[in-house]
């Protein structure tokens, strides 16, 4: 042995496995979907980061990924800003879900200003959690926004169409939706660890 | 009483300087067409030789390029009353004296300090606003009007201090009526205390009362008499370019000058500003309104001069500009916004509202805003926009595109619904239990391809018979082929011509 390893980041790149799984500790930005936290290395969304959510198609469930999280956050008085969302969120739906609108900034913008406007919420600090629709973003402007959710310590959430997936990206985490033959969610890079190989299953509620 | 005195010796040209950012030989020339004198000189020209009262034919020959503006009194006048409105922050009690300011600071010195410390705020702004002065203070404000021509900084507190002060000044720099300090001087009287030491009979029966009276003034024998000064209640400032512009890069100098001192006059009036406008005045009176306005009353300068910039930015010049007029017609109370102590939020944090104002420089008054639920039970007319906590109106609700809808008339809608609730027994889901979908459509479309499956449903809608839009409409969740969870609606007792209304996102 030429190097010596330390256990802990064998462990943590999750290349040994462990006869009885150790439970995951809650991270600092729990989804709020228990499988979900347990493969994702910081035990829920990277904090102050960007994430990006691919989709073949709207209205997948992209939403319901991350709504648990805008309900804590908003029930805790922080502001989220909805940058260029594609429909109205509805508000007696995103009521059952939990989210305070109270605190729910929608911001509206062609599709040229949408990159600025997340980032200027995410570097102002006072947004807890930034969703954006970005039409046109390449690899620079991904950058800007992971480096101005860290500044500002805030959740990025970037949700893009399927076909990007081949584009190397800068985001802390990329997750990729799938609806059928189930609905489920695949880890395609998480920063601090490997991509589980399995997709997350996404349990649909009964309506 | 204590009272300050600003002396402006360069108002005139200080005026001109500040919206030039580039240096040279400058002088302001005053007088009629053919015996035009130097008024006013900057550093340059003066070192190149020209000097105030030399004719201008005379500094042609001594120099060969160098700027001649007009003497323009009427700016000059604006200036004047711009600094008492910055002076107005100091003091309730503000006058304009020839080339001066004077306030009452004795009852100011209790909020701000004793006089260094009012005296360094002074400096500090008026350096800010990049107006040269010189400072006194005084138990009456003509006698610091004298002080302050002799001296930069003094200070005299007390009416004892002050005859002593008085005692040494020369009879040429008393600021007495000119005629009687002319024959003073003729007389062999050269020091106001020479004079104060004179019998007052046989000064009022050689030179009037008028002597006596502005002798009795200085020392405070007589009140001072001067009119007080009021801020107006518009903020009007007008600049005009040196040369025509035509990028907008080189109007951001200008703004930033107008920004900066719109902040201080709100200042002064502790107020702030909601909603201004810069004029671009181009050629012929032709002009081009740019309006700025703000979701709250604010006067912080850069914040003032980044939304004034931002909503240039927008700005297409049709022809080249002139000059540049701010006007702010509403101003006010400001309030400042409140932190929590324990703000969780990182230090540099910028706060919700200027994040607010920030964008809407840029993308538009309306494109920030928050969505509420009216009482309106048809879905496309459920839920409004609302900016900040006030709704902004039906006019602005993408939901209710239908003229003659609004909040009002939902409020009586409710008020008829509950009251013929009896007649209306219908077999339709709380909404409260009812699914609702994470995304609305606009408007409902058709849904396209296969036929979907129904997962949930149906959830009737029988509605909005009070205003022509009704609605009957039965709501269904179903899936779509490609595994979308759609919120779909068809004609009562159907399951086809499906329309979308919204998403299970």
């Amino acid at each position: 042995m030429a190097a010596v390893v330390a256990l802990s980041t064998l462990l943590d790149a999750r290349q040994v496995w462990r006869g009885r799984a150790a439970p995951a500790p809650l991270g600092e930005q729990p989804t709020g979907w228990a499988a979900l936290d347990e493969v994702l290395p910081s035990g829920g969304w990277p904090p102050a980061a960007l994430s990006e959510i691919l989709l073949p198609v709207d209205g997948l469930g992209e939403l319901r990924l991350v709504l648990p999280s805008l309900a804590r956050l908003t029930r805790a008085g922080r502001t989220v800003a909805v940058v260029a969302p594609p429909y109205l969120p509805c508000v007696a739906g995103w009521r059952q879900q939990g989210v305070d609108m109270r605190r729910v900034e929608i911001i509206t913008a062609a599709d040229g200003d949408v990159a600025w406007a997340m980032e200027q919420c995410l570097r102002s600090g006072s947004c807890a959690a930034v969703l954006a629709w970005p039409r046109q973003a390449d690899d620079r402007t991904l950058r800007r926004l992971q480096v101005a959710a860290d500044h500002g310590q805030a959740l990025a959430f970037a949700f893009r169409d399927r076909k990007h997936l081949a584009q190397a990206s800068p985001a802390a985490l990329r997750l990729e939706l799938d609806a059928v033959p189930r609905a489920q969610v695949w880890v395609r890079k998480c920063r601090g660890g490997a991509a589980p190989a399995q997709p997350v299953p996404l349990p649909r509620a009964a309506h | 009483m204590s009272w300050a005195c600003i002396v402006l010796p360069h108002l005139a040209l200080d005026g001109v300087l500040r919206r030039r950012p580039a240096s040279g030989p400058l002088v302001l020339v005053d007088g009629p067409a053919n015996a035009r004198h130097i008024v006013a000189a900057n550093r340059e020209a003066r070192e190149a030789g020209l000097h105030v009262g030399q004719r201008l034919s005379a500094a042609q020959a001594l120099l060969t390029r160098f700027d001649a503006l007009p003497y323009d009194r009427d700016a000059v006048a604006r200036w004047h009353r711009f600094l008492a409105a910055v002076a107005y922050r100091y003091s309730a009690e503000v006058s304009l004296l020839p080339q001066a300011i004077v306030l009452e600071v004795g009852r100011s010195m209790g909020l701000f300090g004793p006089w260094p410390r009012l005296a360094s705020m002074l400096r500090a702004d008026l350096s800010a606003l990049g107006f040269r002065h010189r400072l006194a203070a005084a138990p009456t404000p003509h006698a610091a009007h004298v002080l302050a021509g002799l001296a930069d900084g003094t200070a005299v507190l007390t009416p004892d201090a002050l005859r002593r002060a008085l005692h040494d000044v020369p009879i040429s720099k008393s600021r007495l009526p000119a005629e009687a300090v002319a024959s003073l001087s003729g007389m062999g009287i050269r020091s106001l205390g020479r004079l104060l030491a004179l019998p007052r009979d046989g000064l009022r029966r050689r030179f009037g009362g008028e002597l006596l009276a502005a002798l009795d003034r200085l020392t405070g024998e007589l009140p001072a008499g001067l009119a007080a000064y009021r801020p107006p209640d518009v903020f009007d400032l007008r600049i005009e370019l040196t040369h025509e512009v035509e990028n907008l890069a080189s109007l951001v100098f200008p703004l930033r000058r107008m920004t900066g001192d719109l902040a201080a006059y709100l200042a002064g009036r502790d107020g702030g500003v909601q909603r201004f406008t810069l004029h671009l005045e181009h050629r012929e009176g032709r002009a081009t309104d740019v309006p700025v306005g703000l979701l709250s009353p604010e006067r912080e300068p850069d914040m003032l001069f980044e939304l004034a910039r931002g909503r240039l930015d927008q700005v297409q010049l049709p022809e080249p500009v002139l000059a540049m007029r701010l006007i702010a017609r509403e101003l006010p109370p400001f309030v400042p916004a409140g932190r929590d102590l324990f703000d969780e939020r990182p230090a540099n944090a910028l706060p919700l509202e200027q994040l607010r104002e920030r964008l809407r420089a840029r993308l538009g008054d309306h494109a920030v805003h928050q969505l509420d639920s009216t009482t309106d039970p048809r879905p496309e007319r459920a839920q409004a926009m609302a900016c900040g906590n006030d709704f902004c109106g039906s006019g602005f609700s993408r939901d209710a595109l239908e003229p003659g809808l609004g909040s009002g008339d939902s409020g009586l809608a409710k008020a008829k619904a509950s009251r013929l609730k009896p007649l209306l027994q219908k077999p339709v889901l709380q909404q409260a239990d009812a699914p609702r979908p994470t995304w609305l459509l606009d408007r409902p479309i058709p849904l396209r391809g296969a036929a979907p499956r129904i997962l949930a449903g149906p959830e009737r809608l029988e509605t909005g018979w009070w205003d022509g839009g009704e609605v009957c409409r039965d709501y269904y969740v179903v899936e779509t082929s490609l595994g979308q969870h759609a919120w779909a609606f068809c004609a009562p007792g159907e399951q086809d011509g499906w329309m979308l209304h919204g998403w299970f996102a």
